[in-house]
């Protein structure tokens, strides 16, 4: 069986970052596994711009961000292959991966890094009601169509959920001369980006109907309409306020769901918040050696933080390899009120080098409150904030010392009530 | 001249057709649609039920009973799924386990097997029915099937040995003549002396083409149902039913041969014979009584929903028989819930009829078998390699959720009976049928048919003759 240093599942942001970074660190013997036909992942795909502005103080097209870590890739001559995909991760580091060049082949590695990316949570996760005609999509599969496939998915289109590839995509369709009608948010304020809110939709004078959700789908063949309604406090549609739309698509943007069927086969312990692996401080998972990073660890923002993300899983691989990666004792991180999740989920202080960045979403909308980090019981730190959504990642870097000071449970919360 | 013309490709047409094609008749199997099983066959809860249920004395009962011992053979000769995983039916209160009794008492009078096991019993079988289980009637010869597959194999089956299908051959009318019958279509018309009538949610409609006496009326009962995500460890193991009622079986938790598990239906009477469409009064009702059964049932793991409509009529049996005001034609009318179960036995009940209008004399030559599909998932790594050196497109992945390379489509695309449309596809391979619900995949399922149909990719089809997905190429619409 042939083996491998350090494995890459996934050729997007994540794992070329990684490859790049692991490189740098004295890691050669690096295999790349890319189940598309480039290398770059859903990059390829998002011409439009915005990407890079922390990594590369310019914005970049995602296939010219992409094409920076390619290039990087290419330079240092890390292998990768195309086409191949991997079938099954098996708790030995063994995996075995299919490509039209080779066939099916069984490899092991010293150390992995899970980076498959995220896939677009559908229409039938959320089970709106209605048929299930031609012309329903997500809307990241519509942007492949258009982008890569150069393919109009509709003429006229109604759009759920304001995340940002939702709204692209309505900025997108309407350059190809669709006619956007509406987008619905069932929350009360967007998930996108607030650039992309004022450039992708009131640029181009289509309505976003917040606190709103598709109740039906009609069309027995292909899309033939769409009702919306407005929802109460606890997301009920409220009767008589349904409005109908004559579209022929409706799209999708209702969210991120890390791609996992690997880790889950390979038994890797995983955080029902996040819905990706458990990881330590080092993007170590449960399973030893086996690193995780970008949108299948969670669900980013932007690719900015996957690729950093990336870079940090790589140099923590390097030195899983040369074996300078501890053991022992751990801190857990716990999520409280107000707090959606935490990454990482557990700290071995004796692997910190002088600080550690801890990254989470809050919950809800929240205005003039304080986020606190408490060691144990003892605070540790208190940020003022003005507004936090959940839309927005947050971060907080931590001194290695503080958290070395930690016995048992590292905690952040949200507090409404200022003392 | 065709000695039998047999209208509606679902699992009873089908299976019918893939029974006739043994004797020396000259076979048609006409379907409106662009494919087989599309209709009730393609949306129900896909059990080969024990036979427990139905009401003494009907035919229902009887048929059901004789079904279920046919189906291991059947899908032996088919080469398709078929797993007896045995089922539950719960009681939750004193009244519920008083009727228990009463059902277990007529499974045993029918001979289907069956033991009432205690709450500790059960519980160690299925550790997630709800905690108001008190005790359970276990039904261990209940099986699951996907029937379109069945029907699909049955006609490919069929075909290899001389069937011929039609589809997109709606029957607008039926002339009788003189011991024939003619058979029109917008595509033609067709001679055939012997008609079997079974279409469905539509076999009212076609019965009244040659029968002023019609008094059957097909009111679909419509059923909604989740579906859920494979799991590694699947909620439960068998199908869990609570007590049977008036309206049916029940909200029901049944896992699939694809690892999947199905929640529902409800029963909702409706007129419309199109009415697929799912409601979010039935969603709400299915979820909220599938609580009282079983327990930690991940609602966050659903990725479809889906309406099956049952054809039933206005009584509680199945018609099966000559009509009586017209010869030589065979109704199958009402064939609900236990139809999929019962249909290997409809078949034999059938061919009783039909022995008195024509001759079945078996073919002397012999049988071209079906060959099984490629499931290169279940193959091992050098069973896999070994398809791959005879074809590279084995080796290409397409669908990422349920493992489906493009060698397995494009053997489904040129098999008798092929598939045609993306959801032909995905009911022969189960590219799309995964979490994903062909977010990843269906471009690329679009481009193999295009290629292997020799169409534009603009003109494959989701489903149906009108369901158009892309509306053109970029551009287009810029002057």
């Amino acid at each position: 069986m042939k083996h491998f240093e350090l494995i890459i599942i996934g050729g997007g942001s994540a794992g070329l970052s990684a490859a790049v970074s692991a490189f740098e660190n004295g890691v050669r013997d690096i295999l790349v596994l890319e189940r598309d036909k480039e290398l770059g992942g859903i990059l390829q795909q998002c011409i439009h711009n915005g990407f890079g502005v922390h990594t590369f103080k310019e914005e970049l097209s995602g296939p010219s961000f992409a094409e920076r870590f390619i290039n990087l890739v290419k330079e240092k001559h890390i292998s990768y292959k195309l086409n191949a995909m991997v079938i099954h991760l098996n708790d030995d580091k063994t995996l075995e991966y299919v490509s039209p060049e080779e066939g099916y082949n069984v490899i092991k590695a010293s150390a992995i890094i899970l980076a498959m990316g995220c896939r677009e949570r559908t229409r039938g996760a959320i089970a709106v009601p209605g048929y299930r005609p031609a012309g329903v999509w997500s809307a990241g599969t519509a942007q492949r169509y258009i982008n890569m496939e150069g393919f109009m998915v509709g003429k006229k289109i109604f759009i759920l959920g304001s995340g940002d590839i939702g709204l692209i995509m309505a900025r997108r369709l309407t350059l190809e001369g669709a006619e956007v009608k509406g987008v619905a948010e069932i929350m009360p304020y967007s998930n996108g980006l607030p650039r992309n809110i004022k450039q992708c939709l009131e640029d181009f004078n289509i309505p976003l109907f917040l606190s709103h959700t598709i109740t039906k789908i009609d069309g027995l063949d292909r899309v033939s309409g769409v009702t919306i309604a407005q929802v109460d406090e606890s997301m009920r549609p409220i009767p008589n306020t349904e409005k109908t739309f004559d579209v022929d698509t409706v799209l999708f943007s209702i969210g991120l769901i890390p791609e996992n069927a690997l880790s889950e086969e390979a038994n890797i312990e995983m955080d029902p918040k996040t819905r990706g692996p458990k990881v330590d401080e080092s993007y170590q998972t449960s399973l030893n050696g086996v690193f995780a990073c970008g949108n299948v660890l969670h669900v980013h923002d932007l690719v900015d933080f996957v690729a950093e993300e990336g870079r940090k899983a790589g140099i923590a691989a390097a030195k899983y390899i040369n074996s300078q990666l501890e053991e022992g004792r751990f801190v857990n991180t716990l999520a409280k009120k107000g707090i959606g999740y935490i990454v990482p989920q557990r700290i071995h202080p004796v692997n910190l080098d002088k600080t550690i960045e801890l990254m989470f979403r809050v919950t809800k909308q929240y205005k003039n409150v304080e986020i606190v980090i408490k060691n144990d019981d003892e605070v540790l730190r208190v940020i003022k904030k003005k507004h936090l959504a959940p839309a927005e990642m947050e971060k907080v870097i931590l001194k290695a010392s503080d958290v070395a000071l930690c016995q048992q449970t590292l905690t952040i919360e949200v507090v409404e009530e200022v003392a | 001249m065709y000695d039998v013309l047999i209208i509606g490709a679902g699992i009873n047409g089908g299976l019918l057709a893939q029974r006739l094609s043994k004797y020396n008749l000259r076979i048609a199997l006409l379907e409106k649609d662009n494919d087989v099983a599309n209709e009730a066959t393609a949306a129900n809860s896909a059990i080969i039920h024990s036979g427990h249920d139905p009401k003494t004395g009907t035919l229902k009962a009887k048929l059901n009973v004789r079904g279920n011992a046919l189906w291991d053979d059947l899908c032996k000769e088919l080469k398709v799924d078929f797993i007896r995983n045995g089922a539950f039916v719960v009681a939750v209160n004193d009244e519920e386990k008083l009727k228990l009794n009463e059902l277990y008492h007529q499974a045993q009078e029918r001979g289907v097997p069956s033991r009432l096991l205690n709450r500790e019993e059960a519980i160690l079988l299925e550790p997630n029915l709800s905690d108001l289980v008190i005790e359970v009637l276990d039904l261990p010869s209940t099986g699951i099937i996907s029937p379109w597959e069945v029907t699909i194999a049955a006609v490919e089956d069929a075909m290899n040995n001389g069937l011929e299908l039609f589809l997109d051959h709606k029957v607008t009318n039926i002339d009788r003549k003189e011991g024939y019958f003619d058979v029109t279509t917008p595509k033609g018309v067709f001679q055939a002396k012997v008609i079997i009538n079974s279409a469905g949610l539509y076999s009212d409609d076609i019965y009244a083409m040659v029968s002023k006496q019609n008094s059957y009326k097909i009111t679909p009962r419509r059923g909604e149902y989740y579906v859920l995500d494979r799991a590694i460890k699947p909620v439960v193991s068998r199908t869990i039913y609570p007590l049977p009622s008036e309206k049916g079986k029940g909200v029901l938790v049944v896992p699939t041969i694809h690892d999947n598990i199905l929640i529902g239906p409800n029963s909702d009477i409706i007129t419309n014979k199109e009415g697929k469409d799912n409601t979010s009064a039935a969603l709400q009702y299915v979820k909220e009584q599938v609580a009282k059964t079983v327990k930690n049932i991940p609602m966050h793991t659903v990725i479809r929903t889906y309406v099956g409509l049952r054809p039933s009529h206005l009584e509680y049996d199945f018609v099966i028989e000559e009509a009586k005001d017209v010869k030589n034609f065979i109704n199958l009318i009402g064939i609900d819930s236990p139809g999929i179960a019962s249909a290997p036995a409809i078949t034999e009940y059938v061919l009783d009829i039909l022995s008195n209008m024509v001759p079945l004399n078996e073919k002397t030559e012999p049988r071209i078998s079906r060959r099984p599909w490629l499931i290169l998932n279940r193959m091992t790594v050098e069973e896999k390699q070994a398809m791959f050196e005879k074809d590279s497109k084995f080796g290409q992945m397409i669908c990422r959720c349920e493992h489906v390379s493009e060698g397995e489509i494009v053997d489904v695309i040129h098999r008798n009976a092929g598939a045609k449309t993306v959801k032909a596809v995905k009911r022969r391979v189960r590219a799309g049928a995964g979490r994903c619900q062909g977010g990843f995949c269906e471009p690329r399922v679009i481009a193999i048919l295009a290629r292997e149909l020799n169409i534009k990719p603009t003109e494959v089809l989701l489903d149906s003759d009108e369901s158009t997905i892309l509306v053109g190429e970029t551009k287009e619409n810029l002057a």
